[in-house]
């Protein structure tokens, strides 16, 4: 679990982050959400100290992270995985070079386990038999596959992602998507996912942090969104057509629920009428009733 | 100017603290100077062999007298290689090459966030990044510097001797006039500090680079102009302390 608390950032006269507290649970993807430079990446790399905050403490499942000392700080890190906007692989490296590294600079794995770790990483991200390409010969989807094998390699604990399907086809992101939600119900990790991607909220969404401004103006569940009031949060939202004849499709489909479900209560109530009168001719000597079974009923009601 | 170069100082504490092991940065020492070296070895081939060439030709041709022995043309090119142009010219031409590279290849590092994905595993980038090329640079340029001045040397002797300015013999016998082995100590020098300002200073300016593809083209030129500057400068200091 990662819990943010006031956390302040500003560059110059510009303030980026403006008192953003939160709580990020373990097993769960949670998705700062937010329109270009609302600071979702400036949030991001405050909480993996890439940037320090102005003010405000990031805590680490118990253990304090920001200012703390150099050798806890390097501990929390090395639990850390992150993928980057771009991917962010080392040019000069191979695809199996790069998942490699962070276990031989950090692990005391022999040759033998890391290459065997190595495979088994780019097997889990569906890219077996790239080992030997270099980063510019795969796509930009295979590299951020390859992003999320070296990020998961040392197995993290916590694992960060920057806008991790801008720039692909919906279908391949759909896939990157899917594949950050297995792993974090897998490794039970905990996943802080910046997007902007609406997709990304309704397809893997568990919690969704909205920042404006600066601010977090929402936080809540997916199923939670399309419900708020809060007009930047709709307007977010609500900025594409699909987004927007989704909307319109789903309160259709509400109304005819509840007519539906009126309806439904209409009949039963027809139904049970009959036999509320037939309980009470039961239960009462019936005297002789020429209007029929509706005068008996309201008779009935009357009396209890 | 004064807070730039606080924080060139602050930058190069910065190599030192945190550093990984050592295992681990040998290695990165050895690529580094196989990058450095081995690729630079054809320019530096090149360049001091013209020079060496040239610098006997116009020798030649300021010396046409019939009273200064034509030894002294192989002399004048022994003492002008091996004092100033064959560490000062490669170390120019090696900032042109080497430190072009190394700015723009961090540049490139820093703009595409790889120098962040080494921070955020833990690694002190610029220690592990940059350490090994100022080290490297050390360790190379006074074997390119030698090099250099053999072969500037060679290329007087052939420049001189096909010419027809001067005989073999006398060519050799300047070369062996009034040797003095002090110079050369002098030119390893001045290559060992020429080396650790190119990468340093072109390391620096890579490694703070910020933006997109244009600013890595400034940061290049900006490497290469301010090494240029940084030699020039230390030339004239180290003539004047150790001469």
């Amino acid at each position: 679990m990662i819990e943010i608390h006031n956390i302040h950032k500003a560059f110059g006269d510009k303030k980026v982050l403006d008192g953003v507290s939160g709580v990020f649970e373990t097993g769960k993807t949670n998705l700062l959400l937010g329109a270009s430079g609302t600071g979702k990446s400036v949030l991001l790399k405050c909480i993996v100290g890439l940037i320090k905050p102005d003010l405000g403490s990031v805590t680490f499942d118990g253990t304090y992270f920001t200012n703390n000392k150099l050798d806890i700080r390097q501990e929390i890190r090395r639990k850390i995985g992150m993928l980057f906007q771009g991917s962010a692989l080392f040019d000069s490296m191979t695809v199996e070079e790069n998942v490699e590294f962070p276990l031989k600079m950090l692990t005391e794995m022999s040759k033998e386990e890391r290459r065997e770790r190595v495979d088994f990483c780019l097997r889990r991200v569906g890219l077996e038999g790239a080992n030997k390409k270099m980063p510019s010969e795969i796509s930009g989807g295979m590299k951020k596959r390859v992003g999320i094998a070296r990020a998961i390699a040392p197995n993290c604990t916590y694992l960060f992602c920057d806008e991790p399907n801008s720039g692909l086809d919906p279908q391949t992101a759909l896939k990157i998507d899917e594949l950050i939600k297995e792993i974090t119900e897998e490794y039970n990790i905990t996943t802080i996912i910046v997007t902007h991607d609406m997709n990304s909220v309704i397809e893997i969404g568990d919690k969704i942090f909205f920042l404006y401004e600066g601010k977090k103006l929402w936080e809540g569940t997916r199923d939670e969104i399309m419900d708020t009031d809060i007009k930047e949060l709709n307007d977010f939202i609500f900025a594409n057509r699909l987004m927007r004849d989704a909307k319109k499709v789903e309160e259709e489909e509400r109304e005819e629920e509840r007519e539906e479900e009126e309806r439904r209560h209409e009949a039963e109530d027809h139904a049970s009428a009959p036999s509320e009168a037939t309980v009470q001719t039961q239960a009462a000597p019936q005297p002789e009733n020429p209007e029929g079974p509706t005068a008996t009923t309201q008779t009935g009601r009357d009396k209890v | 100017m004064l807070q730039s170069f606080g924080k060139y100082l602050l930058f190069m504490q910065s190599l030192f603290t945190r550093k990984e092991s050592a295992k681990i940065l040998f290695g990165r020492t050895v690529d580094e100077a196989i990058l450095i070296g081995i690729n630079s070895i054809i320019i530096v081939a090149i360049v001091s062999t013209f020079i060496g060439a040239v610098t006997c030709v116009q020798v030649a041709y300021n010396l046409d007298n019939a009273f200064i022995p034509r030894s002294t043309i192989g002399f004048m090119v022994r003492e002008m290689t091996i004092l100033e142009l064959a560490p000062t010219i490669t170390s120019i031409v090696l900032a042109g090459k080497v430190g072009s590279s190394i700015a723009g290849g961090l540049g490139t590092m820093q703009i595409t966030e790889q120098v962040d994905a080494l921070e955020v595993m833990g690694i002190n980038s610029a220690s592990y990044l940059v350490l090994p090329k100022v080290v490297a640079a050390i360790l190379v340029f006074p074997m390119l510097v030698i090099l250099a001045m053999f072969l500037s040397i060679l290329g007087g002797y052939l420049a001189g001797t096909l010419s027809g300015e001067l005989t073999p013999q006398e060519y050799i016998t300047g070369i062996r006039d009034q040797f003095i082995p002090y110079n050369i100590t002098f030119a390893l020098i001045k290559s060992v500090v020429f080396a650790f300002l190119i990468s340093s200073i072109s390391s620096f300016t890579g490694y703070h680079t910020s933006g997109g593809a244009l600013e890595v083209g400034a940061a290049s030129t900006a490497a290469v102009t301010n090494s240029v500057i940084a030699i020039l400068i230390g030339d004239f200091v180290l003539a004047y302390i150790l001469l």
